[in-house]
C-alpha cells in the first residue's frame, strides 16, 4: 500500500519535473534562432481570426450576465450609479482574462495537442528531426508567441464587449449611457488594465505549453491522442483558475491592495 | 562507413538491443531483417540519435555519434535519407513543399528548391506536375515514392535508411517500391540501410543480412549464404518463404495445362 502510493508520488514528481524542463526549454528556444515567421503568422491567423467568433459570443452573453446581476442588486441598494465601476472591476481585473482565457484555452488545447499528436504517432515529429530540424522551435515557439499575441487582444475586444454590453444592460434599469461611461471611464485606470493584462501573457504561455507537452507525449495511437487531447483541455482550463488565484494574489500583494 | 560496437538498448527495463555489433561499409545496402519486435527499427533511430544507448558505441564515418553535442548530431542528421514507414510525409504541406523541406530549411532559394524538386520527383517515377498536390490526395504507393524523393532531395545525403518503405502496401506497389530502391542503390551507389520483415525484398535489395531475432543478431553475412545457415531460428523464419516460393513455381508450372492463354482476346 504505502509501496504503491511512493511509486505514484515518484510518477507524479517525474511528470512535474518532465513539464518544467519542456516549458523552461520552450521559452529558451523562444529566444535563439531559427524563428519560423511564416508559421508564427499562420498560427497567428489560427490563434486570433479562428477565436474571434467565440471570444465575441462568450464576451457578450456573460458581460450582460453579469450586468443583469449587478444592475438588480445596486438599484436595490440604490447605487446603481456604481454599475460602470463594478463592470469594469469585475471585467477588466477578473472575469475577462478568465473567460477569454477558457474560451480559446479549450479551442487551442484540443487543437494543438491533436495536431502534434497525429504528428508524433505517423512519425512526422521524427522526419523533422532527421531533417535536423527542432521541433521545439519548429512546432512550439511560433505557437506560443502566436498566442502570447493573440489572447491580450482577444482578452481586449472580449472586455470592451462585455462592458458594452454592461452599459447597454444597465439602460433597462435606468442607468444613462453618460453616466455608465462616466463610471468606466473613471475606473479604467492603467493600474486596472495592467492587472487585467499581465495574465493573458502568462495563461497564453501556460496553455500552449500544456496543449504541445501532451502533444508530444501522447502514445498508444487514435486513442492516445483522444486521451492526450482530453487531458491537455481539463488541465488548461484548470490551470487558468489556479495561476488566476496565484496572480491575482501576488499582484494585490505587490501592489500593495 | 557505419558502424554498431556492443550495442545494448532497453525501454523501462526491457531489452530491445542486446550487444547489437554491425558494420556497413561504404557504398553497401545492408537488409536488416527480423520479425516484429526484433529492434529492427531501433536500429535506425538509434542511428539518427533519436535515442541513446545504454551501452556501446555507434560510428558514422568514424566519428561516435554517442559523444557529441546536439549541434553536430543536428549536422549529422543532414548527411542522412530518412524514408519513414508508412512515409511520414507532412501532411499541412505540399508534396514540393515535402520534398523540397531540408533545402527550404536551409534558406536556399525557391527557384532553385523548385528545379530540384522537380528532377527528384522524375527520378523516382513521379510526374513533376504534382508538386503542388497534398499528400492525401495521393495512393500509398505514391506517398512512399515522394517519401523517398524527400530523402533524395536533402542536400545529396550519405547514408539512406529505409524502415520497411513497403509495408501497408498492395503486392504491386510493394514491388515498384524495391525496384525503385533496387534502381537507386545501383545508380547512386550510396551506403543504405533498408529494414523489412520481408524476406523477398531482402534477397532482392541487399547485398549483405543482418537477421535479428529478440535484440540479438543471428546471421550477419551475404545474402547468398542466409540459406545455408544452420540456425534454427534463421530455418524457421524462412520456411513460410520457401513454401511461398515452391507454391508460387508450381503454379506457374501449372498454369498453361489448366489454362491456356487465349489468342486475340482481351487481357
Amino acid at each position: 500500500m504505502i509501496q504503491a502510493l511512493i511509486e505514484r508520488l515518484r510518477r507524479v514528481l517525474i511528470v512535474v519535473q518532465d513539464f518544467t524542463l519542456f516549458t523552461w526549454a520552450l521559452l529558451r528556444s523562444a529566444f535563439i534562432p531559427p524563428f519560423y515567421g511564416r508559421e508564427m503568422m499562420h498560427q497567428l491567423y489560427f490563434a486570433a481570426i479562428g477565436s474571434l467568433l467565440i471570444v465575441v459570443v462568450s464576451g457578450t452573453v456573460a458581460g450582460q450576465a453579469l450586468a443583469l446581476q449587478l444592475a438588480r442588486e445596486l438599484a436595490q441598494s440604490g447605487a446603481k450609479s456604481q454599475l460602470g465601476h463594478f463592470m469594469v472591476i469585475s471585467v477588466v481585473r477578473a472575469l475577462g482574462p478568465v473567460l477569454v482565457g477558457m474560451v480559446v484555452a479549450s479551442r487551442m488545447s484540443a487543437g494543438i495537442t491533436a495536431e502534434i499528436g497525429a504528428m508524433r504517432s505517423s512519425d512526422q515529429i521524427d522526419a523533422l528531426v532527421a531533417f535536423g530540424t527542432d521541433p521545439m522551435k519548429r512546432l512550439v515557439v511560433p505557437r506560443m508567441v502566436a498566442l502570447v499575441i493573440a489572447l491580450p487582444c482577444l482578452v481586449i475586444i472580449g472586455d470592451a464587449l462585455a462592458v458594452t454590453g454592461g452599459g447597454i444592460v444597465g439602460m433597462q434599469y435606468h442607468v444613462t449611457w453618460e453616466s455608465y461611461w462616466a463610471g468606466v471611464l473613471h475606473y479604467l485606470t492603467p493600474r486596472n488594465i495592467l492587472v487585467g493584462m499581465i495574465k493573458p501573457f502568462l495563461f497564453a504561455i501556460m496553455i500552449v505549453s500544456v496543449a504541445c507537452w501532451k502533444g508530444f507525449t501522447s502514445e498508444g495511437g487514435a486513442k492516445g491522442v483522444g486521451v492526450s487531447t482530453t487531458e491537455s483541455v481539463v488541465i488548461s482550463s484548470v490551470g487558468i483558475l489556479v495561476l488566476d488565484g496565484v496572480l491575482t494574489r501576488l499582484i494585490f500583494r505587490l501592489l500593495h491592495w | 562507413m557505419i558502424e554498431f560496437r556492443n550495442v545494448d538498448y532497453s525501454i523501462q527495463g526491457r531489452p530491445i538491443l542486446r550487444d547489437l555489433s554491425l558494420l556497413v561499409n561504404a557504398g553497401e545496402t545492408r537488409v536488416i531483417l527480423g520479425p516484429s519486435g526484433s529492434g529492427k527499427s531501433t536500429t535506425l533511430r538509434l542511428l539518427l540519435g533519436r535515442v541513446r544507448p545504454d551501452r556501446g558505441q555507434i560510428f558514422i564515418d568514424g566519428e561516435d555519434i554517442t559523444q557529441v553535442k546536439v549541434e553536430r548530431l543536428r549536422q549529422l542528421r543532414q548527411g542522412i535519407g530518412m524514408v519513414f514507414q508508412q512515409g511520414a510525409l507532412f501532411d499541412s504541406m505540399t508534396v514540393g513543399e515535402n520534398v523540397g523541406y531540408a533545402l527550404l530549411e536551409q534558406n536556399d532559394d525557391e527557384d532553385s528548391v523548385e528545379a530540384r524538386v522537380r528532377e527528384t520527383l522524375r527520378r523516382v517515377g513521379l510526374d513533376d506536375e504534382l508538386i503542388d498536390r497534398m499528400p492525401d490526395e495521393m495512393s500509398g504507393g505514391m506517398q512512399r515514392r515522394v517519401a523517398i524523393a524527400r530523402a533524395l532531395a536533402a542536400e545529396d545525403p550519405k547514408i539512406l535508411l529505409y524502415d520497411e518503405p513497403t509495408t501497408g502496401l498492395d503486392p504491386q506497389s510493394a514491388e515498384r517500391i524495391t525496384d525503385l530502391i533496387v534502381q537507386l542503390r545501383d545508380t547512386l551507389g550510396k551506403t543504405s540501410i533498408l529494414v523489412t520483415h520481408d524476406i523477398a525484398d531482402a534477397y532482392k535489395v541487399g547485398n549483405t543480412i543482418t537477421v535479428l531475432n529478440e535484440g540479438r543478431v543471428v546471421f550477419d553475412g551475404p545474402t547468398s549464404d542466409l540459406e545455408r545457415s544452420g540456425d534454427s531460428f534463421i530455418q524457421q523464419f524462412l520456411a513460410p518463404f520457401r513454401t511461398a516460393v515452391a507454391a508460387a513455381a508450381k503454379r506457374l508450372q501449372d498454369a498453361p495445362r489448366q489454362a491456356p492463354p487465349l489468342r486475340g482476346g482481351t487481357t
